[in-house]
């Protein structure tokens, strides 16, 4: 069975500054240079979807989807309310994104659209749909961080995202919203001496991004505990985002890796990256935890009986 | 000053079924609204010039920020249950104190921004404590962000800098010569069910998350009623810990730094909780003469 026709995975940070003040210091300037060229890709590309995970839209009650057909507000950051505020008007795939919610639920997620007028998308949705989609010329749907959820909810997550998109024949951009290291400073700076906060964060970030350019996702994913604790300020219980790319783009090494820009955002990792699934491959392993294909809940460890 | 902790489900609100609010209740979580309606009779009876709320749902990581435009008027849709909330609002600010408390908690070393923006758009936590403690709207506000170090660092960081931010927006508060009412927005534990009712005010679905939380919530409201604030805010680290709790955005810290570490007791006006997670009403009345015992 062919799986679905998912073209490439762009890897991109949320903070507003690529979009907002892309002058304010070279660095900045050549985050928004790789998004143009990640830009220019998808509209040369055959996509007729872009998919987004937002590590900037937490949800509660499961995965939300949007799927209002225009979503439109002007947005401003809870930081960065000085740069600027952002307008936006997008164009959702109401069909994928209820398609995506009842796959969700087929594998046992709990999973639901949201279609309000006013909504607040995230930072991060808005930053990239309006740098890779400034004119709407693809279809998008943008789905949210659960808060708790860990490795099995968001590989599962993942797989119903692939579910969906071969289900409706799309051929889909897939686009993971995240920092790599994600500390900033505390205080004030001027972007043009911006830096990565610490020595330790840029030297994991540029091994991450080492693993990026050799096309190696799913060992990424499988070390997303590791840098969950290494180089995550610990708002969220896991750094999930490689889970779901990896599990939304197949599960395998097979890429041909782009790592189009790296630059500090305020201290934080920021870095644009490609992902093309290639049949070159560095060679796939054995893994400690086991895959998982539909999400059963939180274990009933004290159901159990005890010793 | 008096102060409310005032916890911001946004059930409340959606169960009230104020005009603002589009989405439409069949009511719910009564012991919280009740209580939340005689806190708002009692502030009707006192003579204050502003609200002072510090909320967890405007989250900054660079620093302190303060509301600074006069006036704020658009729609608030929860992000999270954006099906019971989505509320228009029409606020007032007083820049002048807001600019007051930037200034002084910037002299004592604080990180802080003032927030002019006029697209920005009030949080959800800030309206609903404030419609709930006042539903005519009719004080202006000072809105603080939570600046997020127990993220950042630790819980007792956290303590630290949020007991010298509410000391500094007291000598504030003092210097302006206002009388405020201080907010705390927030649970006490926190943990969310991850899945919602058909009927989101389906009270036979309601509890506590688990027995811990309970445990936790009930030792916090015993030493709020024996008047043992600072006892309170020297646990806090732990109890944020150990229930997940909402107090990690440091608004209980701040308060009570700010009116001094109250050793009177604490009023208390209900507990419930909502969707999972414990919400306390409590306030601090520190004139005896009009401090009750009201539950």
């Amino acid at each position: 069975m062919t799986g679905p026709d998912i073209l490439f995975g762009v890897y991109c940070p949320p903070h507003p500054q690529p979009l907002l003040s892309p002058d304010a210091s070279e660095g900045y300037g050549k985050l928004r240079e790789a998004y143009e060229t990640c830009r220019k890709r998808i509209e040369e590309s055959e996509a007729d979807l872009i998919l987004v995970y937002s590590t900037t839209w937490p949800s509660i009650i499961g995965h939300q989807i949007q799927a209002h057909p225009e979503p439109e507000w002007v947005h401003v950051d809870d930081d960065f309310h000085f740069l600027g505020s952002m307008p936006y008007k997008f164009s959702i795939d109401v069909e994928f994104a209820e398609a995506f919610r009842d796959a969700a639920k087929s594998r046992g997620l709990q999973s639901r659209t949201v279609s309000y007028d006013g909504f607040p998308i995230d930072t991060g949705s808005v930053v990239a749909l309006k740098l890779l989609n400034p004119d709407n010329r693809i279809p998008a749907c943008i789905v949210s961080s659960n808060m708790y959820a860990n490795r099995a909810e968001t590989i599962v997550l993942g797989k119903s995202a692939r579910d969906a998109i071969q289900k409706q024949g799309k051929k889909a951009v897939i686009v993971v919203v995240s920092s790599l290291s994600n500390r900033m400073f505390t205080e004030h700076i001027d972007p043009v001496e911006d830096r990565i906060h610490s020595a330790k964060d840029d030297e994991w970030n540029r091994k991450i991004l080492e693993f990026f350019a050799d096309g190696r996702l799913e060992d990424l994913s499988q070390l997303s505990r590791e840098i969950h604790g290494q180089i995550r300020v610990q708002k969220v219980v896991a750094y999930k985002p490689a889970w779901w790319m990896s599990a939304t783009m197949g599960q395998h090494n097979n890429y041909t890796g782009e790592v189009l820009s790296y630059e500090a955002l305020h201290g934080s990792g920021g870095a644009v990256v490609m992902l093309t699934p290639s049949s070159g491959s560095v060679g796939d392993k054995e893994f400690d935890e086991d895959d998982v294909e539909h999400y059963h809940g939180d274990r009933g460890v004290l159901d159990k009986g005890a010793l | 000053m008096l102060g409310c902790l005032a916890p911001h489900p946004p059930h409340v609100v959606y169960a009230e079924n104020p005009e603002q609010n589009e989405a439409f209740s069949e009511g719910g979580w009564e012991t919280l609204r009740w209580g939340y309606n005689r806190l708002a009779r009692k502030l009707k009876t006192i003579d204050y010039d502003a609200m002072v709320i510090f909320t967890p749902h405007w989250q900054t990581y660079i620093g302190t920020h303060f509301l600074g435009l006069p006036e704020f008027k658009s729609k608030s849709v929860d992000p999270v249950f954006p099906n019971i909330f989505r509320f228009n609002y029409d606020i007032s600010v007083d820049v002048d104190l807001a600019e007051k408390m930037c200034e002084v908690a910037g002299d004592s070393g604080i990180i802080t921004k003032m927030m002019r923006n006029p697209d920005f758009r009030i949080d959800y936590g800030t309206i609903t404590s404030c419609h709930m403690l006042n539903p005519e709207w009719d004080k202006p506000l000072v809105t603080i962000s939570s600046n997020r170090n127990a993220h950042y660092y630790s819980p007792e960081v956290m303590n630290e800098q949020a007991g010298a931010l509410g000391k500094a927006c007291a000598k504030a508060i003092e210097e302006s010569g206002k009388k405020v009412v201080l907010i705390s927005s927030h649970s006490l534990s926190h943990r969310h069910f991850v899945t919602e009712s058909p009927l989101p005010e389906d009270m036979s679905r309601e509890h506590i998350y688990n027995h811990s939380q309970y445990v936790w919530d009930m030792k916090l409201v015993d030493l709020m009623r024996e008047g043992k604030m600072r006892e309170v805010i020297d646990i806090m680290p732990e109890f944020t810990e150990q229930t997940i709790a909402e107090t990690e955005a440091g608004g209980l810290t701040w308060m009570m730094a700010a009116m001094g570490y109250p050793d009177y007791p604490a009023e208390i006006y209900g507990y419930q909780s909502v969707i999972g997670t414990g919400n306390l009403i409590a306030a601090w009345d520190p004139m005896e003469t009009t401090r009750e015992i009201v539950l």
